[in-house]
């Protein structure tokens, strides 16, 4: 009997001891929310490298929908759920969220070198100096086109032509007979939708969205002008449904062959200068996006980017992983391992100063320049009280551009005139303006 | 025209709808099957393409990336589990509605119905809340009471509309041999009604399976079933399409398989009436 029980308690304490071993090295788990998007996707398949050189640290991978992911995420974070650890954000919510104390700040000492992330993109995920999410890959918008079809059209194309020279080679190209439209252009409703897009236009119109005292001004002239440009633009030659497109069907458009031009996310470039999923990859060339009467916020930027919510409970793995996904050696893994056309780009300055990125991406030059470009922080040609280029980093926005988006996508899909449209668009959002007591 | 002519050309017209009919409504999964097997570029090419070379790249990109079977696995669970629990409260109620009907039954059946007409958006953010101060956030627990609740008018109302036409005389007639309630339920009124009860559950189980909102709300990866997993293929800034389809056909393919093995149940319980 004395036998059993020195037994059983010897058992007892070499199960203890190893349930306290289990749990000294037991693995950290973190939970990352990410866009299905092709770079997204591959940090998912090199999270491995990751975790050998962080034994300890797991990583899971939840995938979703763009918007399901701003509403989860948002959920999350106001609520300090702690579902997620590090969370794909964009220049929108980086500065707003880190204002309120939703993230913390992004551990930038060491070896991670902040100094080599793009000057722009930095102060646009920053909230008073403060870096609050890590760029994982940026963008700015420009025109890309079919280099064949302008020039067979007798047209050139250079960097910052005039919205109305864009408007001529559009008619030259356009032949719908054939299936080539003109141009290809956003007109889906959306704050992230056909308001980036028109944002850059009506900014290169000489319009902003708020004045000093934050009222709207929709209804300026220089708003009327730049969307019934827009409206008539891509009325004339756009494809049929312009009012529906947004990036996948204008990309959809452009790389079957049935666009002359397309203005949108820098992103695209490779993309469409990919032969396997481009029909016209050897004929598309690069150009800075139009302006009229001024280069202020002609051109958006964005920078899809990785936050660590405040209530998480695993900080400093998700600062570690963090780092790691945004560093110099995590594009360097990706060059070497999927070549070089393939990096996340618009983040780091050494990623363009590379040789071998050079050589691959026959689009750098143009991106580096539309990003260099950008400045969140000086985007309109009269003095606005905002932050942003093709949005203001409010939280009032999403509700205001989406609504903006709504009609003037009514307006493109001939619903309503384009002064109707402004005009309940301006009602609307000061209606919000005064709800958020702005004024 | 002789009356056996009339009859074959209206046996044909019939037959010519309900074949049209039947089309439309398969022609998406028909579609989404196709452009499963399909490229990127063939997916969005304009005009469509009937004819093309095949290819299972997208099926073993879905491999690679889910983990379809942990998905299949808590759609099973949640579907199936929030089924038998929805079935254990609806057959007493219904029971109970169908044959001891009191002043405000009909009340009753109505405001239960009417929770239907509630948008699920209108209560996420209570539920979310509850859910996360119940520590249930991303666990198949909540799914299963979610989805529950959530089928569980259709179930009553369903499980009554059935009740309520088997003749009261059989209930008596036990009664008069000496069966207590529970026995009623279960060795009359149960035995009598399968039918329904398996085309009851069958629909029960597609709705769950099917269902998005709360799935994509409430989950993260522990608990995500497969509709989370084929939301995951839907991409901002890239080509999706055929890599979405494989998604779809896979998350489908168990529910129709299902289906087809009880579409006997399905359609009897669809269109019962009770005793026939």
């Amino acid at each position: 009997m004395k036998r059993l029980m020195k037994n059983t308690i010897a058992c007892a304490v070499s199960a203890a001891a190893s349930m306290t071993a289990f749990t000294a090295f037991a693995d950290t788990e973190i939970t990352v929310a990410t866009v299905n998007n092709g770079h997204m996707i591959e940090m998912q398949k090199l999270t491995p490298a990751f975790e050998e050189a962080n034994p300890g640290i797991k990583v899971k991978w939840v995938t979703l929908e763009e918007n399901v992911l701003r509403q989860n995420v948002t959920q999350d974070i106001a609520n300090k759920s702690g579902l997620y650890d590090v969370m794909t954000i964009g220049m929108y919510e980086a500065p707003i969220w880190g204002q309120r104390g939703w993230l913390q700040a992004v551990n930038t000492s060491g070896d991670y070198d902040a100094n080599d992330i793009l000057p722009s993109i930095r102060d646009g995920l920053s909230y008073d100096g403060t870096m609050y999410a890590a760029p994982f890959y940026g963008e700015s918008s420009m025109v890309m086109y079919r280099k064949d079809l302008v020039k067979e059209a007798g047209m050139e194309i250079n960097d910052r032509d005039s919205w109305e020279h864009i408007r001529d080679v559009a008619a030259a190209v356009n032949d719908p007979s054939k299936g080539i439209y003109g141009i290809c252009l956003r007109g889906k409703a959306g704050w992230g939708d056909n308001m980036a897009l028109v944002t850059t236009i009506a900014n290169s119109f000489g319009a902003r969205w708020f004045d000093e005292e934050w009222k709207p001004q929709l209804e300026s002239a220089e708003w009327t002008n730049a969307v019934n440009f827009y409206v008539d633009l891509l009325s004339k030659y756009g494809p049929p449904g312009s009012s529906s497109n947004s990036f996948n069907e204008s990309l959809a458009l452009f790389n079957e062959g049935k666009c002359g031009m397309w203005i949108d996310a820098t992103i695209a470039a490779s993309f469409v200068t990919d032969p396997k999923q481009s029909k016209v990859a050897d004929q598309v060339g690069f150009a800075q996006s139009p302006i009229s009467v001024t280069e202020k916020g002609a051109n958006w930027l964005w920078a899809w980017s990785l936050g660590i919510p405040a209530a998480t409970k695993n900080a400093d793995a998700a600062q570690k992983f963090v780092r790691w996904a945004t560093s110099k050696e995590y594009i360097e893994l990706v060059g070497e391992t999927n070549g070089w056309a393939a990096v996340p780009t618009g983040t780091r300055a050494s990623t363009y100063a590379n040789p071998k990125f050079q050589e691959a991406a026959v689009f750098a030059e143009a991106e580096l320049k539309a990003i260099n470009s950008a400045n969140p922080n000086d985007s309109t040609l009269k003095p606005s009280p905002y932050v942003g280029v093709q949005f203001a980093a409010i939280p009032e926005f999403q509700a205001i551009g989406t609504t903006t988006g709504q009609m003037i996508s009514g307006s493109l899909a001939g619903s309503m005139t384009v002064e109707e449209a402004l005009k309940s668009a301006n009602k609307s959002a000061d209606r919000q303006m005064r709800r958020a007591r702005y004024y | 025209m002789t009356l056996n002519q009339q009859r074959k050309l209206k046996t044909f017209i019939t037959g010519l709808f309900a074949w049209t009919i039947a089309l439309i409504l398969f022609f998406p999964i028909f579609w989404m099957f196709i452009t499963s097997f399909k490229t990127e570029l063939q997916a969005i090419s304009i005009p469509p393409s009937l004819f093309f070379e095949p290819t299972l790249d997208n099926y073993s990109e879905v491999q690679e990336r889910s983990d379809y079977v942990h998905h299949a696995i808590n759609s099973i669970i949640t579907s199936f589990g929030s089924t038998i629990l929805a079935l254990i409260i609806a057959v007493p109620a219904a029971f109970s509605m169908a044959f001891a009907p009191g002043k405000r039954t009909k009340d009753v059946l109505l405001w239960m119905l009417s929770t239907k007409m509630l948008p699920a958006v209108g209560v996420l953010v209570p539920i979310y809340m509850i859910c996360r101060d119940y520590g249930l956030l991303d666990s198949k627990t909540a799914l299963v009471i979610i989805f529950t609740l959530m089928n569980l008018p259709i179930v009553v109302w369903m499980l009554f509309s059935y009740f309520k036409d088997l003749p009261k005389e059989i209930l008596e007639a036990a009664r008069m041999d000496g069966a207590t309630p529970w026995d009623e339920v279960v060795k009359v009124v149960l035995p009598l009604s399968m039918g329904a009860i398996s085309s009851t559950a069958l629909l029960s189980i597609v709705l769950c399976w099917n269902e998005s909102f709360w799935s994509l709300t409430l989950t993260a990866s522990d608990a995500a079933p497969l509709t989370a997993m084929i939301a995951s293929y839907s991409s901002p800034e890239g080509l999706f399409w055929a890599k979405l389809s494989a998604a779809s056909t896979l998350a489908c393919a168990p529910i129709v398989v299902f289906g087809w093995f009880c579409q006997k149940q399905l359609v009897q319980g669809l269109t019962f009436g009770a005793v026939k």
